[in-house]
């Protein structure tokens, strides 16, 4: 067992907000996805306060080692994970970490305040890779927007608050001091980087959404630096993520600072890479 | 219909690889799989050795397939070299290894009131409507196929729908029926438009087949292609847009969708 934000957990590993849905995956793999759960805790794919259809398709290209997405987060609404998602994901083996995001501080805190009602809920995880509607720029790129954000909602929640960062600013470690800074429980990080794609023969945007989040293999030494230059300025609990694929991947993460590890793409390529993962990472950590 | 997937991916065993035509049929061994797939299912596969980046640095996610037959625990799957990832998969023989997972997604379902099955494919579209085939001969009516392909080498997969009455037609006339599968498909609902069509091919090809169909009120259920990164639902990746409003996975909520819940099917 160990300890996180006050959350008990069977192993280090997780997954990344939004590449593993527990309820599609209960259709296509039935009750043996409970008994067998990949990840000592879930974290749900982000949630807005109003449902959104996504992007338009192809919202998917393969890049070297790697993947670009342009999902677009679809989600049914706060309304409609409270009524529909969340009776399904309480029913999951572990802890739930539910993923909100919202463009304007009011958004955000309607969203906190409904989540941290839930008994069902065990942290909160907030995405900040989202325009402010005013400015047009990533509250989670400028360390000043983001803790005005924090400082707006951290009194609403009496449940862990763990920040979510995205890699795609100019200082992450500011930016994660800010959220140390007005009271955050913890950040994670990598989210996806900003990338295109251009269609094979027509040079034009191959992605529906136009640009999209580069993941997988191919940002792995990124996240390395990224949670390294964060663990170096902060003292809060680091959730590790971007490119991890095996135990060794996780112990490197571990390494330069992180507390737990999430797995992302990964996933898609192998749906118990979670549960593998956490194996693998055990036996290394018990022969060093 | 939908059989349940064991959870995760399995080591598989490739025991032949045969080509057939234009194509590349694998047969795999899968003693730990379901032993009845429902027709129009799918498998995410992808090679044990060397995926994860070839000359041009893919194939790093799986890819999806139809099986084509699923008899005593051997599964065989059918593909045509088209990007790495099926050049990697057809360089397989005997002995080689696999990763898959499956089978995934909600397959056909088979007629009811009266209707006659009418099966209507072509290209790499073959598996599911052969494997549908297989299941409504064992329930004792061999059904009629269309098929199209584009010349000789490719109409030659039409073998491969065994447990069918398939009539093929080829876009350059070197064999069958020169034209369009749908002018084939056109004459059987002519003749009785008592049916149900299963349909399963390139996108012009589906789409042609169910603006037809919407046409002459024929319901169908069509098997959708869309680039895929999980096949169980986790990447949101592989969507279409419905008729009503907002979109669907094709991994989970298809790939067989009826084609009334469409407006159209997507180019890719
Ligand atoms: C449910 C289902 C069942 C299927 N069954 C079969 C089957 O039985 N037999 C069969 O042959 N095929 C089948 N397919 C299609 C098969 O999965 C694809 O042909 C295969 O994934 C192609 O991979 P590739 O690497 O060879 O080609 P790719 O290079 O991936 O090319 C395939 C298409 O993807 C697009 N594309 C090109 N480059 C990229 C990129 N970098 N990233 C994203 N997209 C790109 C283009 O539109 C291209 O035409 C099925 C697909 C689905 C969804
Ligand atoms: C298809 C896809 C969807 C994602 N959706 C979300 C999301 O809804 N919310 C979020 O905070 N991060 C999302 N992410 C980012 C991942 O959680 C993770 O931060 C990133 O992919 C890096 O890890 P990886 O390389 O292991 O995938 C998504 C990533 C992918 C590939
Ligand atoms: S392929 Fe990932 S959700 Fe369908």
């Amino acid at each position: 067992m160990i300890e996180f934000c006050g959350l008990q957990l069977q192993h280090p590993i997780v997954n990344g907000s939004g590449t593993f849905d527990a309820i599609a995956a209960r259709r296509a793999f039935g009750d043996a996805l409970l008994a067998d759960f990949p990840f000592s805790a879930f974290v749900s794919k982000t949630i807005t306060l109003q449902p959104r259809a996504g992007n338009p398709p192809p919202r998917l290209w393969e890049a070297q080692a790697g993947m670009i997405n342009s999902i677009g987060l679809p989600n049914r609404g706060l309304e409609g994970y409270l009524e529909y998602d969340l009776p399904q994901l309480a029913q999951l083996p572990v802890p739930l970490i539910t993923n909100v995001m919202g463009s304007s501080e009011d958004e955000v805190a309607r969203l906190v305040e409904a989540i941290d009602e839930r008994d069902e809920v065990a942290a909160i995880e907030l995405n900040v890779s989202c325009p402010n509607v005013r400015t047009g720029l990533d509250i989670g790129a400028d360390p000043r927007s983001l803790a005005a954000l924090v400082r707006a909602v951290r009194p609403l929640a009496r449940k862990p608050l763990i920040v979510k960062l995205t890699p795609n600013t100019a200082d992450v470690a500011a930016v994660a001091a800010a959220a140390e800074g007005e009271g955050a429980d913890a950040v994670s990080l990598i989210n996806t980087l900003r990338a295109t794609a251009l269609a094979p023969s027509a040079k034009r945007p191959w992605l529906g959404g136009g640009t999209g989040g580069l993941s997988g293999a191919a940002i792995r030494n990124v996240a390395l630096s990224q949670v390294a230059a964060v663990a170096g300025r902060i003292s809060l609990p680091i959730i590790g993520m971007g490119g991890i694929a095996s135990g060794t991947h996780a112990v490197d993460l571990i390494s330069v600072g992180a507390a737990l590890v999430a797995v992302g793409t990964e996933n898609f390529r192998d749906p118990c890479a979670g549960s593998r993962i956490a194996s693998e990472l055990k036996s290394l950590q018990i022969r060093h | 219909m939908r059989t349940l997937a064991p959870l995760g991916r399995r080591r598989v065993l490739v025991s032949r690889g045969d080509d057939v035509g234009a194509y590349r049929v694998l047969q795999v061994a899968d003693p730990q799989g379901p032993p009845l797939p429902a027709a129009g299912q799918f498998y995410m596969l992808a090679t044990v050795a060397r995926w994860g980046g070839g000359d041009d640095e893919r194939p790093y996610l799986p890819r999806a397939f139809s099986f084509l037959s699923a008899r005593r625990g051997k599964l065989s799957f059918m593909f045509e070299d088209v990007g790495p990832g099926t050049r990697r998969l057809a360089e397989l023989d005997a002995g080689e290894e696999l990763w898959l997972t499956g089978p995934l997604g909600a397959g056909f379902r088979t007629p009811h009131d009266g209707r006659r099955a009418l099966l209507a494919g072509g290209g790499v579209g073959v598996p599911p409507l052969a494997a549908l085939a297989t299941v409504l001969s064992s329930h004792g009516t061999r059904p009629t196929a269309v098929l199209g392909f584009r010349d000789e080498h490719h109409a030659a997969g039409a073998v491969l729908l065994e447990d069918a009455d398939a009539t093929v037609a080829t876009d350059d006339g070197s064999v069958g029926h020169h034209g369009l599968v749908t002018e084939l498909l056109a004459a059987e609902l002519a003749r009785d438009a008592h049916a149900v069509v299963y349909s399963c091919g390139p996108p012009g090809m589906l789409e042609a087949v169910r603006a037809l169909c919407a046409e002459h009120d024929v319901p169908a259920q069509l098997a959708l292609e869309a680039g895929m990164a999980c096949g169980f639902g986790a990447c949101y990746g592989c969507v279409v847009p419905l008729r009503e409003g907002g979109y669907v996975r094709v991994c989970v909520d298809g790939p067989v969708i009826d084609a009334a819940r469409l407006d159209g099917v997507p180019a890719h």
